[in-house]
């Protein structure tokens, strides 16, 4: 039973911090640092001073948007692109696939400068269209998991309803698309952590804090409250547990989605 | 993967011999364009053609306000003598270094561990992937505390087996340890790739061995190794690559304001990406971050060709022929 002990107490340790953040949350300000795990003195309304302070509503419902935005323009044109891949044969379609998977090599950097000119010359910077439009056009990872998916499919499915005349962006919407769905979640789920937990891209492009997604918020409320600003890490705190609580919630509601997604990815090799 | 289909004459295939195609082929061909479509715009004016800005913004000097203003390779000699570029290189460099053996071995330990627990399995591998579900940004305020040097829960730990805790957040020495530290708490995804690499070894390898004689470490090293190393190397390049490119928790900890910058030297925590982006986005300096970032692609690059070549010698693909 050695090894149960081992796993238990890896389980111990890696639980800490989440209990530490959750009790830290809870306790007034003199009493953020003090030993222990409970959240003694009990002071809920950390909340309602974080709440207070800063726009954090504006900020969630600023996440939310944006994730829904940026994870359904992923996954429908992920889905769209990977039917091509997935149903069509013509000359160079394994050469044009091999340089969609070699996309996934370039780096954030190297296209970070110019993409940002190319928002600006649109007068589209200090606005959220940014950190979600550039996925209108579908992404390597996304689209390879869903051409997988639909190379799974029998293909006389898809000859049976060409024989009966359906047209092909019918095949993909009435017949591809309801047949992929546990894909089509994978790629939602993982694009809407990807758009919550950015920072980067926020960075770059909103300068109005009502625009602000949470992560962009959070680092506010860090420069403002924490170690440079003015001490309230009660505040700072609060607004932590704010913005990972969602993520937990999701991840439980959709955790069979993100174990498919990492195992899936892993496999590929 | 390509293979997998079995493909049946495409409806309205061209008659052999003849090479005018029929009107139905050429309405499949141009529905074929259409689905992929989206994909190529996206290439051309997302990746290939800011790419091609990038290389050549990295020849000229450009503030944003004025037009680029062609210096040849300026930036790139600059580069090379730039301290501030070799530090956070070497930083960045020191800190893959560590982190991705870090998380390869104890990913590995928690995942034999997580193969071997029953029932359970499921609640052991949600406790080690929530980290990865928190927002990198509330990571690093979390850890930046925990760090804390009198007050941390780390250093209080510490103290419980009598070892007396280093200034992890002050001490320029210490500054990346506590970073690697940090790092290995978001290692949930490298766990369920192993675990599920190692859900795939078939079992009468592992009877076929034991019959021939084989121990518990035999067994590891001539059959799970071998069997899991196509997860291994797969984790190796993912996370080599992700950690060359750190940005968030660093920068959410150490960057960004004012005050904790002047008052802390910040030079122990400059990551690659993070100098990058200060000397794009804060000081303008467009086109020497354009060279900053070619000189990371081509560092990206060559080691993940190192890797790719060294790969062929220990990673086995089980049906290669396919």
């Amino acid at each position: 039973m050695l090894f149960v002990a081992a796993l238990v107490g890896a389980a111990v340790i890696f639980m800490l911090p989440f209990v530490w953040l959750i009790s830290a949350s809870l306790r007034p300000r003199e009493y953020v640092f003090a030993p222990g795990f409970l959240p003694v003195p009990f002071a809920p309304e950390n909340y309602a001073e974080a709440w207070r302070a800063v726009p954090l509503v504006t900020w969630l419902l600023n996440s939310l948007v944006v994730g829904v935005a940026a994870a359904a323009a992923v996954t429908l044109s992920s889905a769209w692109v990977a039917f091509g891949f997935a149903y069509f044969r013509f000359p160079g379609r394994n050469l044009l696939f091999g340089l969609v998977l070699a996309t996934m090599m370039l780096p954030f950097a190297v296209t970070m400068i110019p993409t940002y000119l190319i928002w600006s010359e649109l007068r589209l910077t200090d606005t959220q269209v940014p950190l979600w439009a550039g996925n209108l056009f579908g992404s390597a990872f996304y689209i390879f998991l869903l051409r997988q998916f639909l190379l799974s499919l029998p293909r006389e499915y898809f000859e049976a309803a060409r024989m009966d005349g359906a047209s092909y962006p019918q095949l993909f919407w009435k017949l591809a698309f309801p047949l992929i769905r546990p894909a089509l979640l994978v790629a939602f789920v993982f694009e809407f952590k990807a758009s919550w937990t950015d920072l980067l891209k926020p960075l770059i492009y909103l300068r109005d804090e009502h625009l602000y997604t949470l992560p962009r918020g959070l680092k506010v409320v860090l420069d403002r409250f924490g170690y440079g600003g003015e001490q309230q890490w009660e505040v700072v705190l609060a607004g932590s547990v704010i913005s990972t609580v969602p993520m937990i919630i999701l991840f439980f509601l959709a955790q069979r989605h993100f174990i498919e997604g990492i195992a899936t990815g892993g496999r590929k090799g | 993967m390509a293979t997998t289909t079995v493909s049946p004459p495409a409806p309205g295939a061209a008659v052999p011999g003849r090479r005018r195609r029929t009107p139905l082929a050429r309405r499949e061909a141009r529905w074929a364009w259409l689905f992929l479509a989206p994909w190529i715009v996206g290439f051309l004016a997302f990746q290939a053609g800011p790419m091609i800005a990038s290389a050549w913004l990295s020849l000229t000097e450009y503030d944003v306000i004025n037009p680029p203003e062609y210096t040849g390779l300026d930036n790139y000699r600059e580069l090379m003598a730039d301290p501030q570029v070799a530090r956070s290189l070497g930083n960045t460099v020191y800190y893959t270094a560590l982190h991705v053996p870090l998380v390869m071995l104890i990913s590995l330990g928690l995942a034999l561990l997580l193969k071997r627990v029953g029932r359970l399995q499921g609640f052991f591998r949600t406790v080690f992937y929530l980290p990865v579900m928190t927002p990198a940004v509330a990571v690093g305020i979390l850890f930046l505390l925990l760090l804390n040097t009198q007050d941390g829960l780390i250093n209080r730990g510490l103290a419980l087996v009598g070892i007396d805790g280093p200034s992890w957040t002050t001490d320029p020495d210490w500054v990346m340890p506590g970073i690697v530290l940090m790092s290995l708490w978001s290692l949930g995804s490298t766990v369920i790739i192993y675990l599920a690499a190692l859900q795939n070894v078939p079992r009468d390898l592992y009877e076929a061995a034991s019959i021939d004689g084989a121990g518990a470490w035999a067994r590891f090293r001539h059959v799970t190794l071998p069997m899991i190393s196509g997860a291994l190397f797969f984790t190796l390049v993912v996370n080599t690559i992700a950690s060359l490119q750190m940005f968030t928790e660093v920068y959410t900890m150490y960057f960004g304001n004012r005050q904790t910058q002047t008052s802390f030297n910040s030079d122990a925590a400059t990551f690659y990406v993070i100098h990058l982006f200060q000397e794009a986005f804060q000081f303008l300096h467009m086109g020497y971050a354009s060279a900053m970032a070619w000189l990371l692609f081509l560092i990206i690059m060559g080691i993940t060709l190192v890797q790719v070549k060294l790969s062929k010698r220990f990673v086995y693909y089980e049906g290669e022929d396919q």
